[in-house]
């Protein structure tokens, strides 16, 4: 299981926090991608078949839970673990994204690690710390 | 003539009676006599022939003295005495009569005098009676309007057909247009339709719930929406049924309270919410990602840092700027949202049912939908959302029958719209949400989008491919159970005094409208000013004026005046008479604006004009450019006053007015015209009743007979 890099695809549209959280997981010893909208997102999720999906409900094109939606429709990416990243965090938004297939809502801002940690816990097993 | 014919006739009878009865006894009298006492006979009369001349004019002249002293005595004394009696009756029940006959008739005299009497005191308590009556009803009235005045919220009484029965001061501020268009020009009225004030479809959503929830057995059921009046202003409305003797709705009150101001502020504090929440998570979130990195990793690259340091300070730039447009924009935040109402989801869904099959005549279902499910919405947005949803699916997709399904889901009911069928694809709803919603012919500002943020709701489609169906969620706040009100026992019995005004039995009857009596229609009566006599060759309006005639009374405080630029030069010679100068105009709407206003003015009333043809050829020149037409009947009082008087020449206004005793005042002004034709009318109507014409119909046919009605301008 450690040989094989777990694969995270992170999908904002925010540079900014792209690049922290891209820094944090790779550190944390996954293969990370990004995708700055939604309909990049769906293609890379085929190509790049990623274990965990880091998805903003905001974006240009496609929204998240289009995304979230295109992604649950596949028979073959069932198993894709998808949190969804939100500016906007109210129940009847965080009960529309679980109810379209999500397995965690997250609203932003959120704690790094804590973000980490859930990801790390939705995986089971997860990849260890490639550092300390 | 007739009476000396009589007289002529009767002495001629009497004297040739006379003269037969004189020969008739000489003939028997010489049939008896022998022939020489004939002859002698005979000889003494020839030899007084000039005395029996002179007998025979005598006797003519006895006859005429007796037969006309007998005639002024009897038969003409009579016919005065009648007359007079006849003017007691018709006109002046104080006058007596006198008669100048034989005794007999004096004795019938002073009987009739007598019965004038009686007539005259019976007149004088029944108007005594009245008076008291009518002084009661006006002090209520007064009260009633006290009463009304002193409210800070705006009411409309209507009876079960709309028309408006009374209205307050506040009322009619809040729903009076205001502006350059039409400033004087008041749809609000009494008689006319509360649609024509309030969103025809809003009023009918509310009385819909209303009898759905009478039919459920509450006995004051009072529902609530917030509607657009004049002026780009808000209105919370309350509509409250009330009940007729045999407790049926009577008609409904609507109460009405301007809220632009708290919905505006409302409106102001979300989107400050939004902003704030939207606008300041990223912003936070890319912060803290940063700063974590910085704190957890103190072994990274110089570089990496400066990289993080960098994203610090700019969103904390970011931050600091947002918080204070924010700051600077809040604004007093009250918490009362006045759009949402709490409505059990059963209700909902059987009157956005109703909605569905009436406006798209799809066929609905109700499957599972939760008992005692209660949610806080804006029904009339919602339901038009459903329908709007329910119409795309049918128009895009080919639905035939959608289903609906409620239950609670965490703190929120899901309400779904289920069909069976075509898959649609996600994007689709993305792109309904946000485009304008039209149902059937309907087209509304909101989008789905906009009402789904109202309720702070959400909506998506899910599919259930087992079962080839699929739906949309549409996720609502939970509301508060409503109690249905137990009947107030006090309220038996003591039913507000304004019951009794007489508008209220005027409930139109389903009659054609030719049928209808005279005296019941109501009147707008209007008068127009032009650049000159001739529309076909490019004459112009420049001023409307019209009143208003309900059941037979002349309103004229409810009235519209308009003056309008002809977007021509003015004729000198027309502006001596209409007295309006070019520069007056200049400011004012044009027809094309004022027609449509005029027309909301005139709605569900008979037009009358003097010499209408006139006026109306102007308008219906018009009709194409301004999109409205002018439909109703029209009556002529210059044809009207043809009929009534046949052998008069001259039907001019003017000659009219001062034939049937109208005042006139400020002539030559539209409005100044329009209330002297109204007048005018007024009085032709009580004409035309006593030549037994009292409808539409009979009035419009006496017209068409008329001369006058040949002309053609």
């Amino acid at each position: 299981m450690d040989t094989v890099k777990r694969k995270v695809l992170i999908v904002d549209d925010e540079p900014n926090i792209v690049t922290a959280l891209e820094f944090l997981l790779e550190r944390r010893g996954y293969e990370v991608r990004v995708a700055t909208n939604g309909e990049e997102a769906v293609a890379l999720a085929e190509s790049f078949r990623p274990d965990v999906m880091l998805l903003d409900v905001m974006m240009p094109k496609r929204s998240g839970y289009e995304v979230c939606q295109r992604v649950r429709e596949r028979p073959d990416m069932q198993h894709v673990k998808i949190v969804m990243l939100s500016a906007k965090g109210r129940e009847a938004e965080v009960s529309k994204g679980l109810s379209l297939g999500a397995d965690l809502y997250i609203t932003k801002p959120f704690s790094t690690q804590e973000l980490v940690e859930r990801i790390d816990a939705l995986l089971g097993a997860a990849a260890k710390p490639g550092a300390a | 003539m007739k009476v000396d014919r009589r007289l002529w006739l009767w002495v001629g009878v009497c004297y040739v009676g006379t003269l037969a009865v004189v020969a008739g006894v000489l003939a028997t009298l010489g049939a008896g006599l022998a022939p020489d006492e004939q002859a002698a006979f005979q000889r003494v009369l020839n030899e007084r022939v000039p005395a029996l001349v002179f007998a025979l004019i005598l006797l003519g002249f006895v006859w005429f003295g007796i037969v006309r002293w007998f005639s002024r005595r009897y038969p003409q004394a009579a016919r005065r005495l009648a007359e007079q009696t006849r003017v007691v009756l018709a006109a002046n029940p104080e006058y007596r009569v006198v008669a100048d006959g034989a005794p007999e008739l004096e004795e019938a005299a002073h009987a009739i005098n007598q019965l004038a009497e009686a007539y005259h005191r019976a007149l004088g308590d029944l108007e005594a009676r009245s008076a008291e009556a009518r002084a009661q009803v006006e002090e209520e009235r007064n009260r009633l309007a006290a009463l009304m005045s002193e409210l800070t919220e705006g009411v409309l009484v209507c009876n079960v057909e709309g028309r408006i029965l009374l209205y307050n001061e506040r009322a009619r501020r809040l729903l009076a247009p205001k502006g350059a268009m039409a400033p004087q020009s008041a749809p609000l009225g009494l008689g006319r339709s509360v649609f024509a004030l309030l969103d025809r479809d809003q009023v009918a959503h509310a009385l819909d719930k209303v009898q759905q929830r009478l039919a459920q057995g509450e006995e004051r059921p009072v529902t609530r929406f917030v509607a657009s009046v004049a002026h780009g202003a808000l209105a919370r409305v309350m509509v409250t049924p009330f009940f007729d003797a045999d407790a049926r709705v009577a008609g409904m009150v609507f109460t009405l309270d301007d809220v632009t101001g708290l919905l505006g502020r409302e409106g102001q504090r979300l989107a400050l919410l939004h902003s704030l929440a939207a606008g300041l998570r990223s912003p936070v979130a890319n912060v803290r990602a940063a700063a974590e990195n910085l704190v957890a990793f103190p072994e990274m690259d110089d570089a990496r840092r400066a990289q993080f340091a960098q994203i610090v300070a700019a969103e904390s730039g970011v931050l600091s700027s947002r918080l204070n447009t924010a700051m600077n924009e809040y604004a007093d935040a009250l918490k009362a949202s006045f759009t949402l109402e709490d409505m059990s989801v059963a209700d909902l869904v059987s009157v956005a049912r109703r909605r569905i099959e009436t406006a798209l005549e799809l066929p609905t279902r109700a499957d599972e939908v939760a008992e005692d499910l209660w949610v806080r919405v804006d029904s009339f947005a919602f339901v038009q959302a459903l329908a709007y949803v329910a119409g795309r699916l049918r128009d895009e997709y080919g639905i035939r029958e959608v289903r609906f399904r409620a239950q609670a889901s965490g703190g929120f009911a899901a309400l779904d719209l289920v069909w069976t069928g075509a898959i649609v694809a996600s994007e689709a709803l993305s792109l309904w949400e946000l485009q304008p919603m039209r149902i059937g012919a309907d087209e509304t500002p909101l989008t789905l989008k906009d009402v789904l943020e109202r309720h702070g709701g959400e909506a998506w489609t899910q599919t259930h491919k087992q079962s080839h169906s699929a739906w949309f969620r549409f996720l609502l706040p939970l509301g508060e159970r409503v109690a249905i009100a137990a009947p107030a026992a006090a309220a038996v019995g003591s039913r507000p005094e304004y019951y009794d005004f007489d508008l209220f039995g005027r409930i139109e009857a389903s009659r054609e409208l030719e049928d209808q009596r005279l005296a019941d229609l109501t009147y707008t009566v209007f008068d127009t000013e032009t650049t000159g006599l001739q529309p076909s060759a490019g004459d112009e309006i420049i001023s409307i004026g019209a009143v208003r005639i309900v059941n037979g009374r002349l309103l004229k405080q409810e009235f519209f005046e308009q003056l309008v630029n002809p977007r021509r030069p003015l004729d000198p010679e027309s502006a001596r008479i209409h007295g309006i100068e070019a520069r007056a105009l200049a400011d004012q709407p044009a027809i094309g604006g004022v027609l449509p206003a005029f027309h909301r003015f005139c709605e569900d009333t008979v037009l009358v004009a003097h010499n209408a043809a006139f006026d109306m050829r102007f308008i219906e020149l018009k009709e194409q450019a301004s999109g409205v037409r002018f439909t109703q009947p029209v009556l002529d009082t210059l044809l009207l006053s043809a009929a009534v008087h046949p052998t008069l020449e001259d039907h001019r206004l003017e000659s009219i007015a001062e034939r049937l005793g109208v005042r006139v005042i400020g002539r030559h002004t539209a409005l100044g015209d329009a209330l002297v034709t109204a007048e005018v009318f007024l009085r032709l109507l009580a004409l035309l009743a006593e030549r037994g014409i009292e409808t539409l119909g009979g009035a419009l046919a006496a017209s068409r007979e008329t001369y006058y009605a040949r002309l053609r301008y």
